[in-house]
């Protein structure tokens, strides 16, 4: 049996076109395009053109892009250069809910340079309130950053509405869109966002490679020093093969992305509707009106996650978990916390994410699948909708 | 992703004596759904002491599944008193092994198997209540002091982070990681660690001079090179009188102005911790 790959927002498989795209710049054109000669100079023209590809997708200037590494290398880049550039100002605004690329920064900018994070917080699905975020502006706040789609529950931020609290502030404002490029549309002659970080594998781009935009006349402090390479935004010989792949990829996900969001969001409803029918104690996290079209997070009661996941690996199909036990910390996902889903429910969640690739087939046999691995974990468990959680002195804190 | 033995899978995908057991003579419940695990254990016990039949109920992730699984067959068939000693690292060496994040869930076992039989003699209830007299360590997880000492003693942990994978204790907000450090000072000094009789003091103690050699030609080529390597140097071993080692530096290192520095700093230090205290380095 083939492979069902429900895991999408962790990564995405190459597209073939995408392969097809890269493949020359390994072993025949793997010239430098710093170089002086033409071999190498001839590579520079399909950067250029990557470029451009990423900004049509964007709707912005290929000046304003830069390449990167990786998402994290984008969102570190972003923050740090917030940071720099405005030196007196040491306060910064995040969500509860970011991606640790951001977290784990922030927190480390507290503890370690001694900055000032605010943490918004959430509701029940994970929405985020904008009177909040107004009220915790302050004279000395550097940036705000806030993820344009969650990757854990698939929502998506009023990111529009967001950046324009941000600019009437004065206040620089850096989204996270590593799950909303490629899936929705976004447009940043229309949005004020001053810095937006992507990342080329969730967009079936391979690992490795990355973009910061930085709208022009923003002023940015590079974050890797050393040769003048994307304009001195960003040192080190261009990763060739990856940013032509990632330019590739935009451009499919531009061609494609109206028709696919039906389909992909059709098998996703499907594959929600089905399993929240038909298995019990099953609910559904995050914000349902407002979500990536391919993203469903449902918590199972009274089972943990990892068991499930791992039943359902024996049949071949691939999701992943909030539970403590996945991640190797011992809690849930901070993201179902902040959103205070009782524990009964959070240690078993399941983020099904889809993509272009999957079929209906797939999406049958993943719905005929899961209530029986449901069932046989339960009967394990010694607890049940009737004998629920005794009560424990746990009480979580961030 | 967690890497299980074959014998945690096929516990896992194939639990042996899931169930329940009505009227047991013993039961132990441990953990709970908001601390990630937890296990209901029952026991019956004929009029021999000898467990007849044991079958458990577990929430929580493969390997606590796994646990719960193995502690049942091991149970099946001992005496009370041979069940009572039955310790964690019993159930992991059953299952070929967990992951050490995953020591937790063996703890779980042992403390579902020690309640039970409490239970059974009619000394608790079946769910485990911590004596008022111990202290509350871990708030996230509700762990206490002797549980977090009986572990440390068991397992001879060494570091907060084994702690943390044997107890859970610590994995939560952190704000308990002080205490952790205390009492792993404390435990590890009522002689956890090796005790100078049965440990040499020091690595080279007792080895002849041949293997005394080899072990100075291992360090330098396995620990120090690399480190120097990783800077542009490098180090030949010329020569070991008795207990000096000379040593040439090569690369970088040989117009180094603070290879003298390096000598001491690294190379002596490095020798001294992993062979003889004793040891000089000189540049030959
Ligand atoms: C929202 C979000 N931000 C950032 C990242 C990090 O991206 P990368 O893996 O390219 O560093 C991810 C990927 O997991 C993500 O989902």
């Amino acid at each position: 049996m083939n492979t069902i790959y429900m895991d999408n927002n962790a990564t995405t498989q190459v597209d073939q076109a995408v392969f097809d795209e890269m493949k020359p710049f390994f072993t025949e054109m793997y010239g430098n395009p710093s170089s002086m000669h033409r071999f190498g100079g001839q590579v520079g023209v399909h950067l250029k053109k990557a470029r451009q590809r990423v900004a049509t997708l964007l709707n912005c200037e290929p000046d304003e892009i830069i390449f990167t590494s990786c998402g994290s290398e984008s969102d570190n880049t972003a923050i740090r250069s917030a940071l720099n550039a405005q030196p007196n100002k040491r306060h910064i605004i995040t969500t509860r809910v970011e991606h640790p690329a951001i977290l784990s920064l922030c927190k480390f900018l507290k503890k370690k340079e001694g900055y000032d994070v605010t943490y918004l917080g959430t509701d029940a699905h994970g929405r985020i309130d904008l009177d909040d975020l107004k009220n915790s502006i302050r004279k000395e706040t550097a940036i705000i950053s806030i993820m344009w789609a969650n990757n854990e529950t698939g929502n998506i931020y009023p990111i529009e509405e967001i950046a324009k609290i941000a600019t009437d502030n004065g206040v620089i404002f850096h989204t996270d869109a590593v799950q909303a490029v490629g899936k929705i549309p976004i447009d940043l002659k229309k949005t004020p966002i001053d810095m937006l970080s992507l990342s080329g594998h969730k967009l079936h781009a391979p690992k490795g490679v990355g973009a910061l935009f930085v709208r022009k006349k923003l002023p940015f402090r590079p974050f890797l020093i050393g040769g003048h390479q994307e304009r001195s935004r960003r040192a080190g010989t261009e990763n060739t093969t990856g940013i032509i792949a990632l330019g590739k990829a935009c451009e499919l996900a531009q061609d494609h992305m109206t028709a696919e969001n039906i389909q992909v969001k059709d098998l996703r409803d499907k594959l929600e509707t089905e399993l929240l029918n038909s298995i019990p104690d099953s609910i559904l996290n995050g914000d349902k009106e407002n979500r990536l079209p391919n993203t469903s997070n449902i918590s199972f009661g009274y089972v943990e996650g990892e068991a499930i996941l791992l039943m359902m690996d024996q049949f071949d199909i691939c999701a992943s978990s909030g539970s403590a036990c996945t991640s190797g910390s011992l809690e849930p996902s901070h993201v179902l916390r902040a959103m205070g889903i009782p524990f009964t429910f959070a240690h078993g969640s399941i983020r099904f994410s889809l993509s272009r690739f999957n079929t209906e087939q797939e999406v049958d046999f993943v719905i005929k699948t899961m209530p029986d691995i449901i069932k046989n974990l339960r009967k394990l468990s010694p607890f049940s909708a009737e004998k629920a959680a005794p009560a424990c002195t746990k009480s979580y804190s961030e | 992703m967690w890497e299980y033995s074959d014998i945690v899978k096929d516990h896992f995908l194939n639990p042996r004596n899931a169930g329940k057991i009505e009227n047991a003579n013993g039961v132990g419940e441990v953990g709970s759904l908001a601390c990630g695990d937890a296990l209901t254990l029952y026991i019956q016990v004929n009029d021999d002491n000898v467990i007849t039949d044991s079958k458990f109920q577990t929430f929580g992730c493969a390997s606590a599944i796994a646990s719960s699984s193995a502690l049942t067959e091991m149970l099946i068939g001992k005496t009370v008193e041979e069940a009572q000693k039955i310790t964690n690292k019993d159930i992991a060496k059953y299952l070929g092994g967990l992951p050490r994040e995953k020591m937790h869930c063996s703890v779980m076992g042992q403390e579902a198997l020690e309640q039970a039989i409490k239970n059974m003699r009619g000394e608790a209830p079946p769910k485990a209540e911590h004596s008022h007299e111990g202290e509350l360590i871990c708030e996230c997880f509700g762990i206490f002091d002797e549980e977090i000492l009986h572990a440390i003693k068991e397992n001879n942990l060494k570091s907060v982070e084994d702690i943390t994978n044997f107890t859970k204790a610590g994995g939560g907000c952190g704000k308990c990681i002080d205490d952790l450090e205390r009492l792993l000072a404390e435990a590890q000094g009522e002689g956890v660690c090796p005790t100078p009789s049965d440990q040499p003091s020091f690595p080279a103690q007792g080895m002849t001079n041949i293997q005394r050699m080899h072990l100075i030609e291992s360090v330098i080529d396995d620990e120090i090179r690399p480190m120097l390597q990783a800077d542009g140097g490098d180090i030949r071993l010329m020569d070991i009188d008795r207990s000096t080692v000379l040593v040439k530096f090569m690369g970088m290192c040989s117009n180094c102005p603070s290879s003298q520095l390096t000598l001491h700093n690294v190379v002596e230090a490095k020798l001294q911790e992993k062979v003889d205290p004793d040891l000089t380095v000189k540049e030959g």
